[in-house]
Formats: structure tokens, sequence, C-alpha cells
């Protein structure tokens, strides 16, 4: 799971986080999304990868990363420690989806997740043509995709309902990074998702 | 012999200023042995302080006999020389015994000076406080003001950590590898079932043994036995020996039949041949009163609040006896603050030995991470 510099999400997310926050990145990989968000945005980031490869490039980098299973949930993280909890295109990938929405709102004050949408119209095409879509955001095929769980924005705001999340801010995004205004869940190839808390 | 800082030396450096103890004790003076590979840049800058676990040593790197070069290898030589992890073309590295020890600094053999004969027994306990503290001295000594990196596995990560604490402004980065932010009850009964087998061996007269001319050999023999089950794996011995024995058919006796029987005694042995057991009785007490966190009510994030240093904390998948989850307590207590921190778990078959093992993971981790140290 290792990022790519100049993903169209990393912009989207570093308008959302002030200078000085704390960030901890889910899935960091070389922790290229922290590197990004320090020097544009000037916060303070901690990042969890656990493939091995993916640590000793976060390391190469001089990002903080810490080697752990999301699938363990955050044990050891502090309730509110950190301004942003990030999950950027890893929710996927995480068996325990419930699990780590819970826990990315207990270690964190608002939580950032983006995921691709199995919906947008062109992985919809490769499905009706009897094919697993394979694209910029879906870039694996079926035999080695890390992904577990298939999911539409539709999906995705419906769990968080379900969940009682409150979703603040909503960006979607097309296969070449342009805004997505309009049909969404057919048009969006990436949703980035602005989360909180609901009072209780 | 590739990448060897080659032919070393030690040094010995006196100190006469008196050095009180955690205890409250106070040694007088004291000598340090140590040993350095690579070269001291002009403001001192590159310096790296390699700290050792209970039985290791000033000697971490090359060789001391140019015809016994493989006998007579550094401690970490696979870890420490010339494009190595931590490679003495960039950095200068310091090896020092510390004091209690048996490899020529001040310990139990010394002469005290109050009685003119060995100080045996009744050299104070120490604690990795009271090393630290010697190291700074050594460190002003050799005009090191402060260490670009302190490096240490098990106890000797634990003075890693306590470098950082104790001295905030002299340290730039830790390495804390295969450590514990102090010993769970059942790491100090391990260390006591050792202390045991020691303090009871007939030889052992109080600690006074060299008076007596003997050496409390056997029970040092079944305190290292016993310590090498707890570095090992229950995989690693399964793989590494198995059930299998000299003889198929059985011997039904007490004789050595099993090949783990056989490792065992001749470690035990080896071990006994040249080490000193009230050394090794005062490095495991330093191991169980290690506990940075109980000036601080037991909040180790507490205690970790004054370091200034970065962190980098390595543990192995298999090690029981300082396990992942003890690191993982140094790194939450870390980020708690807001400090820097990069923590790595190594897929290791190897238990708590992995620390002084060749791995391609654990050694492209340490050297990723020296390289981003500048100097």
């Amino acid at each position: 799971m290792t990022h790519t510099l100049g993903r169209a999400d990393f912009d989207v997310i570093a308008a959302w986080v002030q200078p000085g926050e704390k960030v901890l990145d889910l899935g960091c990989g070389d922790g290229a999304l922290l590197q990004w968000l320090a020097e544009t945005r000037g916060i303070r980031g901690w990042g969890v990868e656990i493939d091995p490869a993916g640590v000793l490039a976060a390391i190469k980098n001089g990002v903080n990363v810490i080697q752990g299973d999301l699938e363990g949930g955050l044990a050891g993280f502090e309730d509110g420690a950190f301004d942003h909890v990030v999950l950027s295109r890893t929710l996927q990938t995480v068996r325990h989806t419930q699990k780590i929405l819970e826990e990315m709102l207990r270690v964190g004050r608002e939580a950032v997740v983006s995921f691709p949408n199995f919906a947008y119209w062109k992985n919809r095409q490769a499905v009706l043509n009897g094919r697993m879509p394979v694209s910029e955001d879906l870039p694996y095929e079926w035999f080695d995709t890390p992904n577990m769980r298939f999911f539409t924005i539709a999906d995705f705001e419906n769990l968080c309902e379900r969940m009682n999340l409150r979703i603040t801010e909503r960006r979607v995004l097309d296969d070449k990074g342009r805004q997505v205004e309009d049909e969404a869940n057919f048009l969006g190839s990436l949703a980035v998702y602005r989360l909180g808390r609901n009072p209780a | 012999m590739k990448n060897s800082v080659g032919l070393v030396a030690a040094q010995r450096a006196h100190f006469d200023t008196p050095l009180e103890l955690r205890s409250g004790a106070v040694l007088p003076a004291y000598d340090l042995v140590y040993e350095t590979y690579g070269t001291l840049n002009a403001d001192a800058s590159n310096a790296i302080l390699i700290c050792h676990a209970l039985s290791g040593h000033h000697h971490v790197a090359g060789y001391t006999d140019e015809n016994n070069k493989a006998k007579t290898l550094g401690w970490w030589d696979n870890m420490i020389g010339p494009g190595k992890p931590i490679d003495t073309n960039r950095f200068f590295v310091v090896g020092v015994n510390n004091l209690g020890g048996c490899h020529g600094s001040t310990g139990p053999k010394s002469i005290n000076p109050a009685t003119g004969k060995p100080w045996g027994a009744d050299f104070p306990v120490v604690a990795a406080v009271d090393w630290v503290h010697a190291q700074a001295r050594l460190a002003d000594r050799l005009g090191i003001k402060q260490w670009a990196v302190v490096v240490g596995g098990s106890l000797g990560g634990m003075q890693a950590l306590r470098w950082s604490i104790t001295y905030p402004e002299r340290i730039r980065h830790a390495l804390v590898i295969a450590a514990a932010p102090n010993l769970t009850a059942e790491n100090i009964a391990f260390n006591d079932v050792a202390r045991q087998a020691i303090i009871t061996d007939p030889d052992f007269h109080g600690g006074h043994y060299y008076e007596h001319g003997v050496h409390p050999w056997r029970g040092l023999r079944l305190a290292r036995m016993l310590g090498h089950i707890t570095y090992l794996s229950d995989d690693q011995m399964a793989e590494k020996f198995g059930r299998r024995r000299s003889s198929e058919a059985g011997s039904f006796s007490f004789d050595v039949e099993f090949e783990i029987e056989s490792y065992l005694h001749y470690q035990g042995d080896k071990f006994a041949g040249f080490f000193d057991a009230n050394t090794y009785l005062l490095m495991t007490r330093a191991l169980d009163y290690f506990d940075p966190a109980r000036t601080a009510d037991g909040d180790l994030a507490a205690a970790l609040r004054v370091a200034r240093s970065r962190f980098l904390v390595v543990s192995f998948t298999t090690d029981w006896r300082f396990s992942p989850a003890r690191s993982r307590e140094i790194v939450h207590a870390l980020v708690h603050n807001g400090q820097s921190v990069a923590y790595a778990e190594i897929d290791s078959a190897h238990g708590h030995d992995a620390f002084l093992m060749e791995d391609e993971q654990y050694f492209a981790i340490v050297r990723a991470y020296m390289e981003g140290v500048p100097t």
C-alpha cells in the first residue's frame, strides 16, 4: 500500500488540516502523505504501516512510522490524541470496517477517509463487460488485490448513518483527479470524507 | 575481513572525581575501558555510543588478534564497520565496558582501595543511570558534548532510553532495540533464579571467592544456561535441536543425550570460563531496577517528556523476554508526548538473541535510520 506522490486526495486532505495539528495516517505506506502535509501544512505526523517494505521506505523518508496491524484497532493510542486520523485508500483493505472507523474517531477529533468508488461508471462498465475493474484508483488485478471490501459511495454513506457518524465534508474526484459535483456515485472514482462524531 | 574496522585495541580512562551512585554509595575513583572506531569530526557531531547488554563489553567491532580474527571479533561486528548499517566511514563509534563489568572497567574483580583486596561482593550495586553518568564523563574526556546517537540492545537499549531522559541535551537520537521500559515479574523471576544459582554455589563464599582461589562456575554456568533458554524462541529451538539425540535407543541415564542439552552445557561452560559471577549478579540487578517511570508515579510518558532526541525503537516478533508489546509501550508513551519515533517490529525466529544477528529487514531499517542522522 505505497502512496505515490501527487495523489489527488492529498490536496483535499491538506486543505482540511491546520498547521501544528497532530495527524495520524493509517496505512501510511512510505509516508508520502505525512511528508506532504508536514511540508505544505506544517503538521506533526505519525503513521501506522504493517508492510515491512512500507516501514523501511517511511524510515528512509524520515517519517515517524509505527509498524502495526490496523485489524487489532488502535490499541495503545490514547483517546483524542490526534486532531486528524487519516485512512487514505486503505479502508477497502481492512476487514474490520466498523471497528477501524470507531477507533479513528476514538483517537482523533476528526477522521479523514478516502476510498475507491466501486460504482464509478467505468467500473460498472468493466463488470458489464464481464471483467473486474482495473483502473487508476483500483490498480490491482482481482487475483492479487489487497482489497477485501468492495463498496460504493452510497454504501459508505449508508454505513455512516447506521454508525451515527457525521459527514462534515465530502469531495469526489474522477479518475483524472477532477472534482465531481453531480451524480457522484456514478461519475466519482475516488471519494474523500471528513467525519466526526454526532453529539450523543 | 570485509568491511571490518580491523585490528583494534582497548583504551583506558581513569576518573578521580567520585561518582555518587543511585544506591547512595560513592565510587571514589574508577577506570573505564573503551574502544573507538572511525574518526571524530572537527565539531564532534558524529559520535555514537554503543551500550552493551548483560554479557557484553567495550569490544564491539573489529578484532583484537591479527592471527585469530574470527575468534576475537567484537560482539556487534556485523552491525558496525565501514559500509555497515552503523557506518564507521561517517561516524565515530565508542564502545565502553560498564562499571561493575569484568572486561577491564572497575568492577568486583578490581582492587578496593579501602581494603587492598578485590571488591568482590562489596562492589556497590550499580544502576543503568550510574552507567549513563559514567559514560557522560567519558564523553567529556573525548570532547563529545552531544552524541549523534546512543545505541543499545536489551539492557543496552535501556541505557539509550535512560540517556534520553537523564541528558536530554546530550543526545540527538536514541536507538532502543529489543528493550523494555522495565522488567516484568516473570523477567525478574528469571534473574532471581540465575542469581540464586550463583549465590548458593559452595564456591561463592559470599562473593569473596577470589580470595579463596575459586570461582562459582557451576552456579554461573546454570545461570547462563537458564538465560540462553530465555533468549531463544520455542520455534527456533525446535528447528535447531528438535528432539534429536545422540542415541535413538536412549541411555536411560542422566548423561547428555538430547542435542539441546549438549548445546546448553557447551554455552554454559564457555561462559563460566570467562565471565565473572559477581558481574552477572550486578548486571541482572541493574535490569531489575531499571524503571524510569518510577519517579514519575509509574507514568512512562511523563518520565520521557524531558527527552529531546528522536527515537528508533525495534523489537522482534519471537522475543518473549523483551516482547514487542513492551517496546510498543515506549512507542506509545513517545507518541502521547508528541515526540518523534519510528518503530519496526522485525519478523524473526531468533527470540531475544535476534538483536545480535544479521537480518535483512532489521539491518536495512537501522541503516536507513542512520543514513538520516546528520553529522
